[in-house]
């Protein structure tokens, strides 16, 4: 089986906001829409204080709590663990919004651009199905599915893989098959310490957080002299 | 340990939304009090259109909601999982059963109560299965939505009944219970939710209850006070139907708040903060 799955490595990322930009351009997704964005955290009290940048979106759970409640089935999960939505049987009630507890859905109700006017990218891209319903991450789906077509591995090859990954300019996001223990996310898990955000509700998140090496030892995480 | 900026208030539902639990709410509480109390003549009429009134336009809220009104027939696909599917499908047969009532079919008003009770069981669910809201996925939320639909529902109907010469002694104490019922519910679920909830989050959970406590006590103080005093059949009618009108505004604002204001998701957290550079 496959089971598609991300990595942020919360040590590498740096908050520059690179994939929610690339997101915006592949998916052309409206102002005040980001189906990944960056959470700018900050911790504790000057001077002992701390910082994290936190890639978030859709999660693909294991046992999605929007699918659950959808009325029409629009929301669905793959085989390959991808939670999908169907725009032309959504009827926008916005009830996945609310059960979704990582604020991963959207809903537009009229079409908006950047700059007034839509641009070229926006004009190629704009979708009126996505109108008045839900709308969120999907990890790429079209590029794995068209990159699986020819022969192509989602994670490895860049036509294959989610914009976002593609375009860290620090690879701290990280895509792959969870199920296979070869595959790059797999080895990544493997060799650090990781959390999945919210784990105590039981919706088994397909995006995983790394946050330090398994070795104690090793004195420091990514910044270590 | 955890970390994370603080909760917000969700937007996807307003007050739109906060209609449908209003009136499905009352509506199907009065459904049910109207078939307990076995209601006769007119009033009986009154109260079953007053009902199918209020479910009717708490549907007709929700519909106004949805993004995409004109394929709202897509509800009830999913009634596998979903509570909204559910209480979709339940609503037809509520209201048709409704209808067969108030035009004489005597079967048909314990079956509406029943179709009534299931609507309202799945309106608690519909908030309960919202993962995203702390507020909301609390188990007790059931319960308490329940009984507060039921005691609107009983509010109404002593709004009403008085002045028709209805209404025992017994139904007046019912109303009573329900409204003790509801507060202890109420208390019950904002002790476990001060638990679980961060601050600001509770703060709003505290201004809903502002609603929820007059809606309960003032009502329960006048169910008791006229219980136990024997007053001029005017000033107890009165008193009756403001004790009607209370628990009904009461329950009616509880949900306003706690669907509009005190929805707050529970935000990000990180169990660890990444280690970078030297170890702390």
């Amino acid at each position: 089986m496959t089971r598609w799955a991300m990595v942020a490595d919360l040590r590498r990322c740096v908050g520059c906001q690179t994939c929610t930009a690339a997101c915006k351009h592949a998916n052309a997704t409206p102002p005040g829409v980001q189906w990944r964005r960056v959470i700018d955290m900050e911790f504790g009290e000057f001077p002992d204080v701390q910082r994290a940048f936190v890639p978030v979106g859709c999660q693909h759970c294991e046992d999605p709590p929007c699918m659950e409640v959808c009325p029409s089935t629009a929301t669905k999960k793959r085989a390959d663990g991808i939670v999908t939505i169907d725009y032309d049987l959504c009827i926008g009630c916005a009830y996945c919004a609310v059960a979704c507890p990582y604020q991963a859905r959207y809903k537009t109700e009229r079409a908006s651009f950047a700059y007034g006017a839509p641009t070229e990218n926006e004009s190629l891209r704009h979708d009126d199905a996505r109108l008045a319903v839900a709308t969120k991450c999907t990890f790429c789906v079209e590029r794995i599915d068209s990159g699986l077509e020819r022969g192509l591995t989602p994670g490895v090859d860049p036509e294959a893989t989610p914009a976002c990954v593609n375009s860290c300019i620090a690879q701290a996001l990280v895509f792959g098959d969870r199920d296979d223990p070869q595959s790059n996310v797999s080895q990544l898990l493997a060799t650090h310490k990781h959390f999945r955000m919210h784990e105590e509700l039981g919706t088994g998140p397909g995006f995983h957080y790394v946050w330090d090496t398994l070795d104690d030892d090793a004195g420091g995480g990514e910044g270590k002299i | 340990m955890s970390f994370g900026p603080n909760p917000w208030q969700q937007t996807s539902w307003d007050a739109r939304a906060a209609g449908n639990f209003i009136g499905g709410g009352a509506g199907c509480g009065l459904l049910v009090f109207t078939w307990l109390a076995s209601v006769q003549d007119s009033l009986r009429s009154v109260l079953i259109v007053l009902a199918l009134a209020l479910v009717s336009l708490g549907l007709l809220c929700v519909w106004a909601e949805i993004g995409r009104p004109w394929r709202a027939i897509n509800v009830i696909f999913n009634p596998r999982t979903s509570w909204m599917s559910r209480e979709a499908a339940l609503a037809p047969l509520l209201l048709g059963s409704g209808a067969l009532a108030l035009f004489g079919v005597a079967a048909a008003l314990p079956l509406a109560a029943l179709l009534a009770l299931g609507f309202l069981y799945c309106q608690a669910r519909i908030l309960q299965a919202a993962k995203g809201i702390p507020a909301w996925r609390e188990p007790l939320t059931v319960p308490l939505l329940v009984a507060t639909g039921l005691a609107e529902g009983a509010g109404l109907y002593w709004l009403f009944a008085p002045w028709w010469g209805q209404g025992t002694n017994l139904l007046w104490l019912g109303f009573g219970a329900l409204l003790a019922l509801r507060f202890v519910l109420g208390v019950g679920w904002y002790r476990r939710l001060a638990r679980q909830l961060r601050p600001r989050a509770l703060r709003a959970v505290n201004q809903a209850g502002h609603a929820f406590n007059a809606g309960s006590l003032l009502p329960l103080a006048i169910v008791l006070g006229v219980w136990a005093t024997p007053l001029a059949p005017g000033w107890s009618a009165a008193l009756q139907a403001l004790a009607g009108v209370l628990a009904a505004l009461g329950g009616a604002a509880f949900k306003f708040m706690l669907v509009t204001r005190a929805g707050f998701n529970q935000g990000f957290a990180l169990p660890h903060l990444p280690v970078r550079g030297v170890r702390r």
